[in-house]
């Protein structure tokens, strides 16, 4: 079924007006990477198409004065690991925009977009919530923001009810010595999905040799992205090596709840969770020393 | 019923004007509406990059782009490599090198890495195989179509060193 229409809204105002009075008929289009595919293929029913990519605040990403990262829903990855800001401060979500397709869908694709499409295997989420990122939620009705690791609900399924659109993804400062990685498991090289990923941040002590705080977030192992606060909480006050490392690892195994598919075990997820957690641990650490 | 919408564009250098349904794919509206059939589908899915065209500076699938969102827009396809009858050195090396068979996704692999060699003249065989890991070639096994791009890198480097 194709879409009845399609609009431009040159403002938010104007989006928010279009999905107040559409509702469910219509859905938020930007770098149509998933989205166009759905309705091609009958996955998925849209009336109005409304085109957010006109909207600056959308499209831009600014760092605030406190040291955050505001990303615009609708901001291509291409645009965003392009940035050598960006890669200096945030080198967690370089390596997730930058192998999320290939160079083809990095220039459409956004990591709002990849957040709302909420896959249990997309490639930017655990990245998000092992930065604590804040969903910024805008409704003709209200305002709100929600945490990352609250946002998807299970496959296809987040907490955006119909009139509202994700405007901006807001990335917390980071901490001083601390450092953050993302890594997938998949078949090759390039263009493939997620068996399995995981994502670290990690904060150590001054003297590198203790970790103060630790987040660490797991993909394609649920419903849905999970935050894993026994993985973090295993290895604050421990000092960094390979026991705390492996303990975390063990948390992440324990907290995955795969299925078998055509893209891997429930077994084989459960062990690649804690291999690419401790793997993600270990470049968060050497990130966090270097910062 | 659904209306159709005035889209203005550029494309190749020339000012074109089309009627495009709200859903339709750019790929269907160049193939099918305005003669332009360089761009081939392959898997209609973003997979494949038969269909890549430049759109306002940026490698995209147009498969995976709404014919409407083309609306004041710049768009470079397979159709305007060439320069006249002059082929680009690309297209040339991909001749020389016969790094093609069928044929199907050799537009899309020489609109990919004029796209890459434009940004990066000097890009080296692993960031091409990278950068091409979007187009899909199911015939030649890929080694020639590298080494087709390599040289074409080479030729390009030459005509800008000459000019």
């Amino acid at each position: 079924m194709q879409a009845r229409a399609y609009a431009a809204p040159p403002t938010l105002d104007d989006a928010l007006a279009l999905l107040a009075e559409h509702g469910a008929d219509a859905r938020v289009l930007a770098g149509g990477t998933d989205l166009i595919i759905q309705v091609r293929e009958n996955r998925r029913d849209v009336g109005v198409m409304v085109d957010v990519k006109a909207i600056r605040e959308l499209t831009e990403f600014t760092f605030l004065a406190d040291g955050s990262l505001r990303i615009g829903a609708a901001t291509p990855c291409a645009r965003i690991y392009g940035d050598s800001q960006v890669a200096r401060r945030f080198p967690a979500i370089i390596d997730s925009a930058s192998l999320i397709g290939g160079v083809q869908i990095q220039s459409r694709a956004s990591l709002g977009g990849n957040l709302c499409n909420s896959s249990p295997a997309a490639d930017s989420i655990p990245t998000l919530i092992a930065l604590g990122a804040i969903a910024e939620i805008r409704s003709k009705r209200q305002e709100r923001e929600v945490l990352v690791e609250a946002f998807c609900t299970g496959p296809g399924q987040n907490v955006l009810a119909a009139d509202e659109l994700l405007v901006a993804l807001r990335i917390p400062a980071p901490a001083a010595h601390s450092g953050a990685a993302f890594q997938r498991f998949i078949p090759r090289n390039e263009m493939d999905i997620s068996v399995t990923n995981a994502a670290a941040n990690v904060t150590l002590s001054a003297d590198g040799q203790t970790f103060t705080a630790a987040r660490i977030a797991i993909g394609a192992v649920a419903p849905t992205p999970l935050l894993v606060p026994a993985a973090g909480a295993a290895l604050v006050g421990q000092p960094v090596g390979e026991a705390a490392i492996e303990a975390a690892a063990a948390a992440s195994r324990a907290a995955a709840r795969p299925i078998t598919d055509m893209r891997g075990s429930a077994d084989q997820r459960r062990h690649l969770a804690g291999v690419l957690t401790a793997r993600v641990l270990r470049t968060a650490i050497e990130r966090a020393r270097a910062s | 019923m659904t209306d159709k919408l005035h889209i203005q564009t550029t494309i190749n250098g020339e000012e074109v004007e089309f009627l495009a349904a709200p859903g339709q794919s750019l790929l269907a509206a160049l193939r099918d509406d305005l003669g332009l059939t360089g761009s081939k589908e392959g898997c209609n899915n973003g997979n494949c990059g038969a269909c890549n065209v430049i759109l306002d500076g940026a490698l995209v699938n147009a498969c995976c782009v709404l014919a409407p969102e083309v609306n004041g827009k710049q768009l470079v396809t397979i159709e305007g490599v060439a320069d006249g009858a002059n082929l680009h050195p690309l297209q040339q090396a991909f001749l020389e090198h016969a790094a093609l068979q069928c044929g199907i996704c050799t537009p899309g692999f020489i609109v990919a890495a004029k796209a890459l060699l434009e940004a990066e003249p000097n890009a080296d065989e692993d960031r091409i195989r990278h950068w091409l890991a979007g187009n899909l070639c199911r015939c030649t096994g890929y080694d020639k179509i590298v080494r087709a791009v390599l040289d074409g890198a080479d030729r390009m480097r030459a005509a800008t060193a000459a000019s």
